[in-house]
């Protein structure tokens, strides 16, 4: 048994080891095993692949290099995964991709250094006997691209969702017709490529990219980020299976398809949850309109206050609460934390009814109330907990908006009209924390604050929670 | 023009059809109004109160439109002059003598209670006003014939359960009942064939009881229609049931222009606790309890009291001809469109043509029937059960070209291939199949662990770089070393942040 071989078996466990871990983490039970998994699928590919390098012509120099460069990252990764607040979970893995982006840049132009470049080396030889010399220059150009639209799609994504960028949607002239022909232009340049490999082509693909990647994330709004940052996920999958082909190694190939489909496919989920075109979001917010402009009168809303709140809800026998990207922004998941204990103690039936698009991730809320040690099973999605509103008495509705929209199933005219929401209106009471009237992320008034039903509670979510708390 | 009170003549009827509070409005309509001597008494609306709010007392019957409830005999009918437009509640659809003894005269005819069930003409319907009234009153009257408490009480002379009542038809009187015997503290339960009720029953504290059938009804006029055999048999059923068990039964069951539905028998009755309470208050259209007289309260041999009066609105006379009168300024108010004292009628609008019987002279009744724009149209099931069926298929006619588009480009890729390529692209089709399965059904609360995870394994890339280090001269090794260096980032970062997210979710 080579180590050439050896390492080829280690990749073909690391290969299933990763699809484990993705199915592992598919149910609670099993999450932590098949984050384990994953871990050892990595551990076991990384430990053949040195042991593969060595084998090779890899010089001490090379060693140390390669030792040095994995320590210093680690110890980044592991710092900066140590540190990052909950919140901040979405900024922190748009930027991770933005790094798998960029590294599948770098290793598609060392494939050009490797073999275009040097055209009387010794694996453009072994290349062009076998013929594949045109595909090899096909391969470099498709990983540089996807890897460079997967990086600066990521910053701008990271830039967005920490708020270092406004959010809103870039609106260029003939946007579509920008992506396309940066599509054509990418096409047209990978043939030339192909038949006359030259240097500059190579930046020319990469500047398209990197240009491209930024128009499309740029011009896709803050509320659709949950759908970009699993559809950047997707890229950055495809990215490695592009640098799999160029280097021929099959782990590359399996594990970037891999991530890449159940990337492309939970991003299909996320959309149709929000009833959005799954193609206008992959494709840069194509085919959006800017919505009509909104004078409807919609009548008085009704102010509460703290304690008003604290005695309607010890007198309730059932409150549901709705948290939003409201609730993440003020930190306020502790104290919705602490005051579900004191209402669980008092007897209240409180549950969470959580939207699939709620916050700036999938399925961030759940992480939010997880870590502030909310039980899990008293957090329901939307659509077990939809039929329920009719028979509760309070609803508090925490920093989320166009979640609980009427609008979306009343007013077919809307924005976001089809949208399934929470029917947080049912209840009998519904109190709102909220900053100020402004409307939310889909710039569409909302209705419910003007029901007869909803009164608003105004201020910063956490301070009004903690008003909460102390009025018990 | 002049509008003219009637004092009402049927005997028990002690309604009025204006009271001061109306007179005040119409004449803001610009109209005269006189008061017959003495309309108002028996509803405590004493003559110098309307003449207070600006009405004369007089003679009505030579006004140019003339309130009344019920319809005057024809002795009085003679009196109207020629043109003038008589108001009331005349039933038209079942009193065919009495739209024709109308049809005889030179005069027009409008009839409250055939007001169209749509939302604009809510103001309008004196039936809900006058059924929101008996509603309530029935049950007042079942407190008044019960001999116990509606609430349940612990006392120190001992527990007293609360009384159970069951509301058969869940229209407004019936939602009414429900409201008023919940608020007096019985337990209240509530039938009815249209199962969309059920959330209205519910808000008003009441418990609805299903009758399980194949043909639940979706109403298209908003009122009852008549049910098939399988149905009533299964009411039947529970209506024993419950009969055994409840103390107080209000039954309001009553479909337009047709004898009210039999819904309890002698039987049910005879099974009844003695000390039981019964309201018909279908009682004038034939009562929906078998031995319901008209008019009257019976005790049954088994100590039953059935109630049947027929004007359970008007023993609250007070407030039925406040509601009533509000009703009629409303029309007033539609019927005069400039303010100006003067009546149009417009055979436009569906609520006038509507309620009108007779028009100067020429009968108009019946109307062409009006559809309640709020319910869904008859065809809607089917249709809807179309689009189900589409919706269904449609997935499958979308997936099966596209999967033939893949295959054949996948198959046209793969033969043109070189050799060395289609290993690769045989595992690349593979694994994206795989990726598709294995999270195919994650969990909601899942998605970013499964995301931060499959970043992490994105780090795979870090092989790529790491065979490429020490391949060739400087450029590469510099580029490779910073590749390697973002990928662990990538991939050290990603499952310790896995991990800790993880290690949060708990159940209690």
């Amino acid at each position: 048994m080579t180590i050439e071989k050896a390492s080829q078996a280690a990749y073909l466990v690391a290969a299933l080891l990763f699809i484990l871990a993705l199915a592992g983490l598919s149910r609670h039970e099993s999450a932590r095993l098949g984050n384990t998994f994953g871990i050892g699928g990595m551990a076991l590919a990384l430990i053949a692949t040195v042991a593969l390098a060595i084998d090779g012509d890899l010089s001490g120099t090379g060693l140390a290099l390669l030792l040095v460069a994995t320590a210093v990252g680690a110890a980044i990764g592991l710092y900066r995964a140590g540190k990052v607040e909950m919140t901040g979970m979405p900024e922190l893995i748009a930027l991770l991709h933005s790094f798998v982006g960029l590294a599948a840049v770098l290793v598609g132009w060392n494939g050009y250094l490797h073999v275009e470049a040097d055209p009387g080396g010794a694996e453009a030889a072994a290349l062009a006997s076998q013929d594949l010399l045109g595909i090899h220059s096909a391969e470099v150009f498709i990983g540089v691209f996807i890897g460079a639209v997967t990086f600066t799609g990521s910053v701008v994504a990271f830039l967005k969702l920490s708020a270092r960028i406004n959010s809103r949607p870039l609106v260029l002239p003939g946007k579509n017709l920008l992506n396309l022909g940066a599509l054509a232009v990418f096409v047209l340049l990978t043939v030339w490529f192909v038949i006359d490999p030259h240097l500059w082509l190579l930046i020319a693909v990469t500047v398209v990219a990197l240009a491209l990647g930024w128009h499309l994330v740029a011009s896709i709004g803050g509320g659709d980020m949950p759908v970009v940052v699993s559809m950047l996920n997707s890229y950055s999958g495809w990215a490695a299976a592009a640098s799999g082909f160029l280097l021929s190694n099959d782990l590359l190939i399996v594990t970037g398809a891999l991530v890449g489909s159940s990337g492309a496919y939970l991003s299909y989920i996320m959309c149709k949850a929000m009833n959005r075109s799954f193609l206008s979001v992959i494709a840069g917010g194509f085919g959006i309109e800017a919505g009509p402009s909104d004078d409807t009168d919609y009548g008085e809303h009704r102010e509460i206050q703290a304690d008003a709140v604290a005695k309607l809800l010890s007198t309730a026998q059932s409150v549901i609460i709705t948290p939003g990207y409201g609730m993440a922004v003020a930190q306020a998941q502790y104290g919705v934390a602490e005051l579900t204990r004191k209402l669980r103690d008092k007897g209240v039936d409180v549950k969470f009814g959580i939207h699939p698009v709620a916050g700036r991730l999938p399925g961030h809320m759940n992480v939010l109330l997880a870590e502030a040690k909310v039980p899990y099973d008293v957090v329901l999605e939307m659509d077990e907990i939809n039929d329920d509103f009719a028979r509760t008495s309070v609803v508090l509705v925490i920093g989320a908006n166009d979640t609980v929209n009427p609008a979306a199933t009343d007013d077919p005219s809307s924005p976001i009209a089809g949208m399934p929401v929470l029917k947080v209106w049912e209840a009998a009471e519904v109190i709102i924390f909220k900053r100020s009237m402004a409307s939310g992320y889909a710039g569409v008034q909302n209705p419910l604050f003007f029901r007869e039903n909803s009164a608003m509670l105004f201020g910063d979510a956490k301070e009004r929670v903690n008003d909460i708390l102390r009025s018990f | 023009m002049i509008i003219g009170v009637l004092g009402e003549s049927s005997p028990g009827e002690r309604r009025v059809a204006a009271t001061p509070a109306t007179v005040g409005q119409l004449l803001k309509l610009g109209y005269e109004v006189v008061v017959e001597p003495g309309a108002g008494r028996q509803a405590s609306f004493s003559d110098e109160a309307f003449a207070e709010a600006g009405a004369t007392i007089g003679e009505p019957y030579g006004a140019d439109v003339v309130f009344a409830i019920n319809a005057p005999e024809p002795a009085r009918l003679d009196r109207l002059a020629a043109g003038a437009t008589l108001v009331g509640v005349f039933n038209p659809r079942l009193d065919e003598e009495l739209v024709a003894e109308f049809a005889r005269r030179p005069i027009t005819v409008l009839s409250m209670d055939a007001v169209p069930r749509i939302s604009r003409a809510q103001s309008l319907d004196v039936l809900s006003s006058m059924a929101n009234i008996a509603g309530y009153r029935a049950v007042i009257e079942a407190a008044h014939a019960f001999g116990r408490f509606f609430t349940g009480q612990v006392t120190a002379a001992g527990k007293v359960p609360p009384a159970k009542v069951l509301v058969a038809g869940v229209g407004v009187a019936g939602l009414a009942a429900i409201g008023a015997a919940g608020s007096l503290g019985a337990i209240v339960l509530a039938t009815d064939p249209r199962p969309e009720v059920a959330d209205q029953v519910k808000s008003l504290g009441g418990e609805y009881l299903a009758v399980r059938a194949a043909d639940v009804e979706v109403s298209s006029t908003g009122y009852a229609k008549e049910m098939s055999d399988d149905y009533n048999e299964r009411a039947a059923r529970l209506y024993a049931e419950q009969c055994a068990e409840v103390d107080i039964i209000i039954t309001t069951a009553l479909i337009p222009g047709r004898p009210a539905p039999r819904l309890i028998t002698e039987r049910m009755v005879a099974s009844m606790k003695p000390g039981s309470v019964i309201v018909d208050m279908a009682a004038a259209n034939g009562g929906n309890v078998e031995g319901t007289v008209a008019g009257e309260a019976i005790t049954t041999a088994n100590g039953v009291t059935i109630i049947g009066y027929t004007d359970l609105a008007g023993r609250l006379p007070a407030q039925a001809s406040q509601l009533y009168g509000t009703n009629l300024v409303n029309l007033m108010k539609l019927m005069t469109p400039e303010r100006d004292g003067r009546l149009v009628l417009d055979f436009d609008d569906v609520v006038q043509r509507s309620i009108t019987v007779v028009r100067e002279g020429q009968l108009t009744w019946p109307p062409p029937p009006v559809a309640v724009s709020a319910a869904p149209v008859e065809k809607a099931p089917a249709e809807e059960a179309q689009a189900v069926r589409k919706a269904a298929e449609e997935p499958k006619n979308r997936t099966l070209p596209l999967v033939g588009v893949g295959a054949a480009l996948l198959f046209v890729l793969t033969a043109l291939a070189p050799v060395a390529l289609r290993g690769h692209l045989t595992v690349f089709a593979l694994a994206i199949v795989i990726g598709y399965y294995v999270i195919g059904h994650v969990h909601h609360a899942l998605h970013t662990p499964l995301m931060s995870v499959t970043n992490a394994i994105s780090g795979i890339i870090v092989v790529g770089a790491l065979l490429q280090l020490g391949h060739g001269g400087t450029a590469v090794t510099a580029l490779s070393f910073a590749a390697i260096l973002l990928a662990s980032i990538n991939v050290f970062g990603g499952f310790a942040v896995t991990r800790r997210m993880l290690a949060m979710f708990t159940r209690s």
